[in-house]
């Protein structure tokens, strides 16, 4: 058994004689009889070495890919050493969230240089700290865009499905009410939009890229949204924003996304972090942590936990969120990880995405996997497959490829900088052997 | 010992109010900013929004608390002090002075004390 | 202390990545970013010192004595971070074809068994992120539960005076509305206040126990018959189960589900706010409204699948994976024996500093407590105008973590100490000889310790400006 108890058995009886008791069990004297647990009914505990050795095994029973042609939301990357070396460091791994300032200026301006660079790429005013992830951010981001007057809500139909499920959930508890905005050729329905907005309607939400990919009108949307004094929520590819308009060029009130992509590896889920923007009118309607510049009583440069009056300790039942803490070391990584690539590092990732994608593309049209929807994407697309989906799927397993993912009986494919010429020229001839 | 100017009513959850031209004039008393300590922001309610007696119509937040202030009197918001909003200091600096709203067509007020009475509530939650 | 941008040269930094081999395509003009994009131009080395200079201005567990009252702050075994390193976890993406990821699949399945087993609970989802989550995911529960059986009147979820701030928060976002009820001279729930709160309204009650005032409540199982017979349900707030854990179930003591915070009680890393995991637990009859994605064994392999009656989802996916492969490290290694050891040793240490501390300072309530106790700092302030946050601001001088402040509210001037089971005897006695320190010059000097902490990176920031002229981000100058 492994344990993490300083102290021998020996030791802790004389420290019970010493404030006097005898035993453990005095401690738990008024725990009442019927509900004393007689027998925990778990194994007994095992060494360093055991315990490694069985999850190295578990580890062991899963299959990393050699390449990925599967995204949806959550994307392989490369991630430079020194990001995980940065954020493997006991410090900043083993605090707790930064309430002591004094002791806590790493974490907190660590969170400061992280808002700074998620308003960089949004090109909004003020970013919170992250909340759990991207799904929660757009649910926040909903409750955000309410008042007493407007409790309705557009989400379109091109939205991540696991997003959407999210939005639902949340929503449904606090009777907002949600309306579905239609889509055409996998993207949203402008003239659906227009229709669907009403003197209720508090905000509209879109992904761009979208679910399938596609490029969105946001620019559009945002000024019907405004023209209705409503407001519009984008959810965005934060890499894909080195290359394209940012939210904040476009119009968008709020920008909400998911920020694995930023140096966090895929983790089959999690952890992630959401990020959240907004423009400053909304400030104080942004949910979670938000940290501040301010000083100390000697003029030095200091961070601290700022705005709080707004949050769930000091609020209580009149919150209007219940999030308290973030994922501090998940925005660490994404702010390490932007460092690490600059600008310039950051737009070639998008780019070459981008590029792999629409190599890509061509080279699967030659073989029969057609594209199947109309303009401009990132780096998915839909394409036909001439072959059952889970078929090819299975197939190209057996040779270390992850196939794009199932949709609808289609398949959406995604490259990232990792799915070069060699990769899809691979790719192109294990499905070859497949048909 | 709170300043309490004489000629203006107070409420027992510590908002002032003076009635000028016919409006309602509110605000939150010495003793109210006093507790609250450094205000950091406060969340006005808007022009035409309908307030009751007694009940909450905004919120001022100081660094580690966030408080209710009551409506003195029923009615409709006429108009709001964007200068607390820019510079929440105001409110402890002259709270007399740092109006928070002005309210039309009054309907009815809540239980209203004098500045003698007042000084007493305050005194008595010392 | 200079930000990441303030180092920035315009040019530096590394290549990490080759261009494209795919070809020069670029998105047509009309989508492209128009603004700069700022972000530090640095080298790697530079980059690596600017955090290890910010590392050393935070204090995590490893820099010392940690004894953050609620939080749970014990030591982060280092072979579970090695373990969650291992690309067989982090290499797989979360939509992979089951067949292809049954090790995760087993992680998830195995952690649900150990953690049913530890609550007595008979589900339990790992889809919240945290704790406040967690409290969220099953609140919806309870919620659900009450519109399945057409009983949608009942809209009240009853919480004690000392609860945890975010036990009002999430009830409100989950749809209720809020009882608050006091707490008796004890520190425990007030009977009569409770059966005068119930009726055809109770949804439920929201309880931890331990509460936090660090005390069991003895009346438990009478407090939890008194919801049920009211038709209401019984909500575990898991914040203090490093108490209890192997001695006392929820499950047993009449809860009917349950969050955990990962966090906390099963040892793995806070990261400064984050990531953690509250997944929830849950009795038999309400394992039809989880969220989506429950694992379970069909044949000999692992599949999802979707409860009949899910609530949704409050996260995608499976929730924070790798903080539940590092929590099941921990209940492996220390099993059986090892999980009853660390509750019996988190509550002696408890007891053996507040056994030291009681002849100086004013302990909240002086019975054998849990795994933390709460200082009254009330009279001292009176004496000396030394606060509770002067005295914890003394601590960081010494290089203690200060205990949690000014909770719960129903202590005035209150200091809560959690010292964990991972401290030894000698860490615990300095401590309080730290402590006695502080306590003698509270007497002697305290404009001292008014102005504590004098020999930290910074003195105490100007929160008062920080939120009238809010800076939430570097200005670049162009």
């Amino acid at each position: 058994m492994g344990r993490y108890i300083p102290e021998t058995v020996k030791e802790q009886e004389e420290m019970l004689k010493e404030i006097g008791l005898k035993s453990t069990d005095d401690l738990y004297s008024m725990v009442p009889e019927a509900a004393r647990l007689k027998d925990l009914d778990i194994p007994s505990g095992k060494s360093e070495y055991e315990v490694f050795k069985d999850m190295k095994a578990l580890a062991d029973k899963n299959t990393v890919y050699s390449s990925i042609f599967r995204g949806a939301g959550v994307y392989q990357h490369y991630i430079p050493s020194i990001v995980k070396t940065i954020t493997s460091k006991e410090e900043f791994l083993t605090a707790y969230t930064p309430y002591q300032a004094e002791i806590s200026q790493g974490v907190l301006q660590s969170i400061f240089e992280y808002q700074t660079q998620i308003c960089e790429l949004t090109g909004l005013d003020v970013s919170n700290a992250s909340v759990y992830d991207g799904a929660v951010a757009a649910a926040e981001a909903v409750f955000m865009t309410l008042d007493r007057n407007r409790n309705e809500f557009l989400v379109t139909e091109t939205i991540n499905p696991e997003v959407l499920t999210v939005i639902k959930t949340y929503c449904e508890s606090r009777d907002v009410r949600l309306t579905m905005v239609n889509s055409k050729d996998h993207k949203t329905d402008i003239e659906d939009l227009k229709k669907k907005i009403n003197e209720k309607t508090a905000g509209f939400y879109v992904e761009s890229p979208n679910f399938y990919g596609l490029i969105e009108d946001v620019e559009d949307m945002a000024v019907i949204m405004h023209e209705n004094k409503a407001l519009i929520v984008e959810g965005c590819n934060p890499i894909s924003l080195a290359l394209y308009k940012t939210p904040g060029e476009m119009g968008v009130d709020i920008a909400v996304g998911e920020g694995q992509q930023l140096g966090l590896p895929m983790a089959f889920g999690g952890p992630y972090l959401g990020f959240m923007t907004c423009r400053k009118e909304l400030m104080r309607k942004l949910p979670g942590r938000i940290v501040g510049e301010t000083t100390d009583h000697e003029g030095r440069r200091a961070c601290v936990l700022t705005l709080q009056a707004r949050e769930q300790h000091i609020r209580r039942e009149k919150a209007s969120s219940n999030i308290c803490s973030n994922e501090a070391l998940c925005a660490m990584t994404a702010s390490v990880y932007l460092a690490a690539m600059g600008p310039e590092g950051l737009r070639n990732v998008a780019l070459s995405s981008y590029n792999n994608a629409h190599y890509l593309e061509e080279e699967l049209a030659k073989i029969g996997f057609k594209r199947t929807d109309k303009g401009e994407y990132y780096n998915e697309f839909l394409t036909d497959s001439p072959v059952d989906a889970s078929v090819l799927e299975n197939k190209l397993t057996e040779k270390g490829v992850l196939s794009g993912l199932n949709v609808e009986g289609k398949i959406l494919w995604c490259a990232t900088e990792l799915n070069g010429k060699d990769k899809i020229d691979e790719l192109i001839n294990a499905i070859k052997e497949v048909l | 010992m709170f300043n309490c100017p004489k000629e203006l009513k107070y409420t027992k959850t510590h908002e002032w109010v003076k009635e000028e031209n016919g409006l309602y004039v509110v605000g939150l008393t010495d003793y109210a900013q006093d507790a609250l300590g450094d205000i950091v922001f406060v969340n006005l309610p808007s022009v035409g929004d309908e307030v009751k007696a007694g009940e909450a119509f905004c919120d001022v937040e100081s660094v580690k608390a966030v408080s209710d202030v009551y409506s003195p009197v029923s009615g409709t918001v006429a108009e709001v002090n964007d200068t607390v909003t820019d510079d929440p200091a105001l409110v402890n600096n002259d709270c007399y002075g740092a109006w928070f709203v002005k309210v039309e067509n009054v309907t009815g007020e809540d239980e209203l004390l004098d500045a003698e009475a007042y000084e007493q509530l305050c005194a008595s939650e010392e | 202390m200079k930000l990441l941008f303030e180092r920035s040269v315009s040019g530096r930094g590394m290549n990490y990545l080759p261009k494209a081999d795919t070809g020069n395509r670029m998105p047509d003009e009309k989508y492209l970013r128009k603004s700069r994009l700022h972000l530090p131009e640095i080298s790697e080395v530079d980059l690596g010192r600017h955090y290890t200079e910010l590392a050393k201005q935070t204090h995590g567990v490893n820099d010392g004595f940690y004894p953050l009252g609620s939080c749970t702050m014990k030591y982060n075994p280092r072979i579970n971070e090695e373990i969650a390193s291992l690309e067989g976890f982090t290499q797989i993406h979360p939509l992979q074809p089951a067949e292809s990821v049954q090790g995760a699949m087993e992680v998830l399945y195995k952690t649900e068994e150990l953690l049913c087993r530890i609550t007595g609970m008979d589900a339990l989802t790992f889809e919240p992120a945290a704790g406040a989550h967690g409290e969220y995911t099953g609140l919806l529960l309870i919620r659900k539960y009450h519109q399945e059986r057409g009983d949608s009147e009942r809209n009240v979820i009853i919480v004690p005076d000392s609860a945890h701030g975010t036990n009002p928060a999430s009830a409100v976002m989950a749809g209720f509305k809020v009882v608050n009820i006091p707490s008796n001279e004890n520190g425990g729930v007030d009977l009569e206040a409770l059966r005068n709160a119930v009726g055809k309204d109770t949804a439920g009650l929201m309880l931890t126990n331990p509460n936090t005032l660090g005390l069991f409540d003895p009346n438990i199982l009478e407090i939890t018959k008194i919801i049920h017979e009211a038709g209401g349900l019984c909500y575990y707030d898991g914040a203090n189960l490093n108490a209890i854990m192997g001695r006392v179930r929820p499950g047993d003591m009449g809860f009917d589900c349950v969050h955990l915070n990962l966090h906390k009680t099963f040892a793995t890393p806070h990261g400064g706010g984050g990531p953690g995991s509250g997944p929830v637990g849950c009795k038999e009859f309400l394992r039809k409204y989880l969220p989506c994605h429950m694992v379970e064994k069909k044949g000999g392999s692992y599949v999802f699948s979707d409860p009949e009656k899910s609530l949704g989802q409050v996260r995608t996916y499976y929730g924070n994976f790798l903080v539940v492969v590092k929590a099941l490290s921990y209940i492996l290694t220390l099993g059986k024996e090892g999980i009853r050891e660390a509750s019996g040793k988190a509550v002696l240490n408890a007891n053996y500093m507040m056994h030291r501390l009681k002849d100086h300072y004013h302990v909240a309530y002086d019975q054998t407590c849990m795994h933390e106790f709460v200082l009254c700092l009330e009279d001292l302030k009176k004496e000396t105008g030394v606060s509770a946050m002067d005295i914890a601001k003394g601590s960081l001088d010494y290089g203690i973590h200060p205990p949690t402040m000014y909770f719960p509210l129903i202590v005035h001037e209150a200091l809560m100490f959690e010292p964990t089971e991972t401290e030894s005897r000698e860490v615990i006695d300095e401590a309080v000889k730290i402590y006695l320190d502080l306590f003698e010059k509270a007497h002697d000097d305290p404009e001292y310790l008014h102005g504590a902490p004098h020999h930290c990176p910074i003195g105490r920031p100007d929160e008062t400006k920080a939120a009238r002229e809010p800076v939430l981000k570097y200005s670049f100058d162009e």
